[in-house]
């Protein structure tokens, strides 16, 4: 499955099917600090993934000056 | 996976509340922990009008839907700081927000306004950009407030921002600012009131939320806040979090209700000695404020160029 993501933006190829959890353990991605979209909707860790599915992995954590007034 | 409150399937596991929820049940949490935030720190009462700081990121265009789900009256305030194509898609992400919920948002350009954005302000009075771009920030954001007649100026910091810069400031003790870091400071002559109603939900649920109520937003970092030290203190409170779930909210909520108070002491003497800008006639204790300063040292400077295409076109 193609597997986009961010910061920068880079498209990754990874075996399927999984279930979300595994691959983000496969990629080495904490589970707390991503969430994964496909389309439009949300999909938690256990959904299984087919091998021709498009995710996102999308980082939560923004990294900019917390003095800073407005955060991301 | 399943909802605690309805055993439907569910879209997100909350692990600091030990539950995974469906979206209804979701969005409902988030509302319900806003209102509460807003309730137990008494932010903002019915009927008052908000100034929403917003970025066109996740917190804040979340914060703004939540406060109109509310029924809150929450205009949207939206600076053009410059910083290349970083700011032109963030701006399109809240022009894109207002309208579709036909809420009213003011926009400030800081070079058609003020002849600056913030890589070349920065540069000029050799501040870092986001020390240039936070004084920017609060300084408008406190001016329009004012001059906008809106009773508090609500801001999208949520749990986590919270818990690193109070993990910051107490692993440097930086007294002072304990003093201050509480989910609100009441308006005193001249500031307006600051509220941060995000304070009881974590990033990763503001993600979500956006996801689910169909809010596009910033994904992109901000090309200036590489190398930041905020993040690496995220990062630490999530590996203690892993271990321990609620670690987070125990540590800053825990520090509002049991060691707050204790800091506060000093702030009342260092804010007795306020003048008026003789420019722009903000609060300042100085003769010119360090905005108008700001200004003074960026007008004329040579732009720097930041982002694919560059900051000017
Ligand atoms: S990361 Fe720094 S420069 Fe970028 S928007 Fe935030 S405060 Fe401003
Ligand atoms: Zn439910
Ligand atoms: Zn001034």
């Amino acid at each position: 499955m193609k597997v986009l993501l961010r910061n920068p933006r880079r498209t990754v190829e990874v075996s399927g099917p999984a279930t979300v959890n595994v691959v983000l353990d496969r990629l080495d991605i904490h589970r707390e600090s991503v969430i994964v979209v496909r389309g439009d909707e949300l999909v938690p860790g256990d959904t299984m993934l087919a091998a021709d599915d498009e995710i996102e992995v999308r980082p939560v954590i923004s990294g900019g000056a917390l003095d800073r007034e407005v955060p991301s | 996976m399943k909802c605690r409150a309805c055993r439907e399937p569910a879209v997100i596991d909350i692990r600091r509340h030990n539950a995974n929820f469906c979206r209804e049940h979701f969005l409902r949490l988030c509302r319900d922990q806003v209102a509460k935030a807003v309730k137990e720190f008494d932010m903002l009462r019915p009927g008052e009008r908000v100034l929403v700081a917003v970025s066109g990121g996740k917190d804040s265009l979340a914060l703004w839907d939540l406060l109109l789900e509310l029924g809150y009256e929450a205009d949207g305030l939206y600076l053009g700081l410059g910083i290349g194509d970083y700011s032109d898609e963030s701006g399109t992400y809240a022009r894109a927000f207002a309208a579709s919920r036909g809420a009213r948002l003011i926009e400030v350009d800081l070079r058609e306004e003020y002849g600056y954005d913030v890589p070349t302000g920065a540069r000029a009075a050799r501040r870092a950009p986001c020390s240039a771009c936070g004084l920017s920030k609060r300084h408008l954001f406190d001016k329009a407030a004012i001059d906008g007649g809106y009773d508090a100026v609500a801001t999208g910091h949520n749990l986590d921002d919270e818990a690193a810069v109070l993990f910051g400031n107490v692993l440097h003790w930086h007294d002072e600012y304990l003093a201050r870091q509480l989910p609100v400071l009441a308006a005193r002559d001249g500031f307006p009131r600051k509220v941060k109603p995000l304070v009881r939900l974590g990033e990763r649920e503001m993600a979500a939320y956006c996801v689910l109520r169909g809010i596009e937003y910033q994904v992109e970092e901000c090309p200036m806040a590489e190398g930041n030290r905020h993040l690496h203190y995220k990062e630490a409170l999530n590996q203690i979090e892993a271990r321990s779930p609620g670690a987070k909210h125990d540590f800053y909520f825990g520090f509002l209700a049991r060691a707050s108070e204790r800091f506060r002491d000093g702030i009342a003497e260092e804010q007795g000695a306020l003048l008026s800008c003789e420019r722009c006639g903000a609060p300042t204790p100085s003769e010119v404020c360090a905005f108008c300063r700001l200004v003074e040292k960026a007008a004329g400077a040579q732009p720097v160029t930041i982002g694919r295409r560059g900051a000017h076109r």
